[in-house]
């Protein structure tokens, strides 16, 4: 992994249900393991019912940051939805951030109602892309479909960002954390999801 | 809270789990409080410990009641914990200032209310400033600016309410609450106090006055402990150009707005962490060392109020005050570091920009063309979401102006902009009955509009209970809805008196909804509302009584709490796509708003989102065409 800033400052983002706060955790402690001061900033509650939801990472070598990163101050963003990628760009993305976004769409509630149109998934994308210094696009929902449950999307997406490098974990260091917070069988089918979504960046 | 036994394990703790292993390390016997967000993962996470450790830790019916709870433990000699948010702090007051004029008796327990804040009302109805009430109820009150200060002040909290007899406030607030960082864990005691009580005296706040004066005196005593107290640090140059005053989360944020701006020759920061009795001398003394003070804060200018007076006690009124007055630092709304580099620029007269005008262009184009917004919604399955369509269909069907007042729980999502709009009246926890139990008394002065109050089952139990009982015994006209999903939802499916289990998980006495009305005189009927048809009914029925008060009460799981037990589907739902009428109809998506149903962009029919369907088969009833089938999961 090349120099990083510090603090370097991760977007953990997608709609409420989604498992954000659950990798959160895994991350949060793997670096903490690492010698990482990591303070992880989150609001639960009523965002949960169906609203956009994030946790944001301080991640430093030298001291504790404070949970809420500064506009502007994002360095990677791993968003479990298109439309919410586009949200934490709004507030924090400038032109260094990284980005890994699931294609999968979830309707927000005023597209249902007919307030509002979800946004074509091409120019999203193309905008993701204007907005990012790199940017991934998996179809990780699909993948942990195929591996049994779109519930593990967020495994997937997880191993997509140890893959890309952007953070200073290995796969060894995830996968340690997974193996401790899923018992039996079900750790087997997310360490296969983890190898999926490390796959879709390690090879490009 | 639960993690590795082993020494070496790193715990990863949320604010609140911090809160709740440092009152555990601290010797808490007696743990309650009512959820509410961003406070129910404490008494949650000391829930989860009560067998190892022996403790009691109850869910009580509302936050004057827990208090109660703890501060009885504290006159028996314990050490105690409530823990709730702004509002239930409001609730408990009642109590609270009653019991700063005792104290907690000569039993030697302690007792230590944790409030928690929520600035910028994440998940609240408001952002009312706790700092107030703390003064207000004379309660020495500390605040927490990080998570790794949780442990030792929460132990000092506890050792101060002790050897003043007092009960201590610990103020958290959302981005304490809900940040989460690897924190240090210390050995648990196992020694465990016996509960007495002293019966050779009474203890009762009457006569009030010399008890006030008492107060008083013990406040006087604890200041110079606040003064002294390592949890006011200050860091900077000697003599600063500009002192920050800062509290709570207003620390991380001013440090981390000197190092943007690089003004860390030229800024002093000066965090509080005893915030009353305010400790003036301290503040005095920095204040000497410079000309200009900025004070850093969330929501209201407690801090800057204090500064000022501390400053005027010494005659020190000659500085210059930034802050809320004079508004560099809006006095509403949480504090961002983005705000305190704002304050500070326009203080050093800098430009700061956090991005590229480059950059912060092609945002906005961007943006402007592509970003919507993402209502909240009640979840796929969620019985709520049937509820108030069997709510709208029958005040639609009875014709006249129906008014109705809504409660606090997931049910309120209905006055957000994709809700249904049913709820006209919305304010406070049981609010919504009380508020009915009035209207029901204007038909004398020739109110036409039939009134429906509705509240969820938790709820109901908190406070909608006294309404109730006034509107039966004032012979108001009124219809009671209890929206029962068998759980405090809203906060994460706490248990409550009507689940028949308790905090810790144990089977418990059941408070049955039907007898207890009943029991007051009120006329009672249950529907399930996934059964649409017979609810609608039921209302329009209830709608043409005026006898007395009626309840009806809707039943069905939470949707989340059910997938939990029970780990299936109860159906599997299919749309039959030629008799789909699309855009034509589009009442299960556009009206009904199940966010499993969205509309294919092209043919414009009907799609289940398989990946969150909970195939709960109510959209089969919902469908105007019968083009949704629904087929029964074998178990």
């Amino acid at each position: 992994m090349k120099s990083q800033p510090d603090p370097l400052n991760l977007f953990i983002c997608g709609v409420g249900g989604q498992g954000n706060i659950l990798i959160s955790r895994l991350i949060g402690r793997a670096l903490s393991k690492k010698g990482y001061f990591v303070t992880v900033g989150e609001t639960f509650g009523s965002a949960q019912r169906g609203g956009a939801v994030f946790s944001g990472f301080r991640i430093s070598k030298r001291k504790y940051y404070g949970p809420l990163i500064p506009e502007g101050q994002g360095h990677i963003i791993l968003s479990l939805e298109p439309l919410e990628t586009l949200r934490i760009l709004n507030a924090y993305g400038s032109a260094e951030v990284v980005t890994l976004t699931n294609l999968k769409s979830m309707y927000p509630v005023g597209v249902l109602s007919k307030r509002s149109v979800y946004p074509d998934l091409e120019n999203l994308k193309a905008a993701i892309q204007r907005l990012s210094k790199s940017s991934w696009f998996l179809n990780a929902t699909d993948m942990a479909m195929e591996l049994g449950s779109a519930i593990m999307t967020n495994i997937v997406m997880l191993g997509a960002l140890i893959g890309s490098n952007s953070l200073p974990l290995s796969m060894e260091d995830i996968e340690e954390e997974v193996k401790a917070t899923f018992p039996g069988p079900k750790s087997d089918l997310n360490l296969q999801a983890l190898k999926r979504g490390f796959q879709e960046t390690r090879s490009k | 809270m639960r993690d590795n036994k082993n020494s070496k394990a790193i715990h990863f703790l949320l604010g609140n789990e911090a809160i709740a292993r440092a009152a555990l390390e601290a010797g808490v016997q007696v743990a309650s409080g009512y959820p509410g967000t961003p406070s129910s993962e404490i008494v949650q996470a000391l829930s989860q410990e009560a067998k190892a450790h022996h403790l009691h830790v109850e869910w009580s019916t509302n936050e004057k009641v827990a208090t109660e709870v703890a501060g009885a433990a504290a006159f028996a000699g314990l050490r105690s914990l409530a823990a709730m948010k702004n509002a239930g702090l409001s609730v408990a007051l009642d109590f609270l200032t009653h019991l700063s004029y005792t104290g907690l008796g000569d039993g030697g327990g302690g007792m230590v209310v944790v409030v928690c804040d929520d600035p910028d009302a994440h998940s609240s109805g408001d952002e009312t400033d706790s700092r107030w009430l703390a003064k207000f109820a004379a309660a020495p009150l500390l605040e927490p600016s990080n998570i790794h200060e949780i442990s030792e002040m929460m132990k000092w909290a506890f050792d101060l309410s002790e050897e003043f007899k007092c009960y201590v406030m610990v103020l958290s607030y959302t981005r304490l609450s809900h940040a989460s960082s690897a924190v240090k864990v210390s050995e648990v005691p196992k020694a465990h106090r016996e509960a007495h009580l002293d019966t050779s005296q009474t203890v009762s706040p009457y006569v009030a006055r010399p008890h006030h004066a008492a107060l008083l005196e013990k406040i006087a005593q604890i200041r110079p402990r606040f003064e002294a107290s390592p949890f006011n640090k200050y860091e900077g140059p000697e003599r600063p150009e500009l002192l920050i005053v800062c509290g709570g989360s207003g620390s991380p944020c001013s440090s981390e707005a000197v190092e943007l701006l690089s003004l860390q020759d030229s800024v002093g920061i000066l965090k509080i962490g005893t915030l009353w009795p305010f400790p003036e001398k301290l503040v005095q003394d920095y204040a000497r060392r410079t000309e200009k003070i900025l004070v850093v804060e969330e929501v209201d200018p407690f801090i800057e109020i204090h500064v000022k007076e501390s400053l005027a006690d010494a005659n020190l009124e000659a500085k210059v005050i930034y802050g809320k007055g004079s508004g560099h630092i809006p006095a509403y709304g949480e504090i961002t570091t983005d705000r305190a580099c704002k304050a500070l620029a326009e203080i050093f007269h800098l430009d700061y920009q956090s991005r590229t005008v480059e950059y912060q262009q092609a945002l906005s184009e961007e943006v402007d063309k592509l970003l919507i917004d993402r209502g909240l919604t009640w979840c796929p399955g969620c019985p709520h979401r049937a509820s108030f369509w069997a709510l709208e269909r029958a005040v639609k069907a009875d014709g006249r102006d129906i008014y109705v007042t809504g409660d606090i729980g997931c049910y309120t999502l209905d006055v957000f902009p994709d809700g249904k709009g049913q709820i006209k009246l919305l304010h406070a926890m049981g609010s919504g009955t009380g508020l009915a139990a009035g209207f029901g008394q204007l038909g004398k002065f020739n109110s036409r509009h039939p009134v429906i109050a509705i509240c969820g089952d938790s709820t109901f139990f908190h406070a909608s209970i006294p309404a109730l009982i006034n509107a039966v015994y004032n012979k108001s006209n009124m219809i009671q809805i209890v929206l029962d999903n068998g759980a405090t939802a809203m906060t994460g499916f706490q248990p409550h008196p009507g689940t028949g289990f308790n905090a810790t998980g144990e089977p418990t006495n059941r408070i049955d909804l039907e007898e207890l009305c009943s029991s007051l005189g009120c006329t009672v009927a249950v529907s399930d509302p996934f059964n649409v048809r017979r609810t609608v009914k039921k209302i329009r029925e209830f709608l043409k009584e005026e006898e007395s008060v009626r309840v009806l009460i809707m039943r069905r799981t939470c949707e989340l709490l059910r997938m939990r037990q029970e780990k299936t589907r109860p159906f599997v739902v299919k749309i039959q796509e030629d008799k789909c009428r699309g855009e034509k109809c589009s009442v299960c998506s556009r009206d009904f708003r199940c966010p499993a149903l969205v509309q294919d962009l092209e043919t414009g029919k009907v799609i289940i989102k398989e990946d969150i369907c909970s195939g709960c088969g109510v959209c089969f009833d919902i469908c105007p065409f019968n083009a949704i089938s629904r087929e029964e999961v074998k178990k």
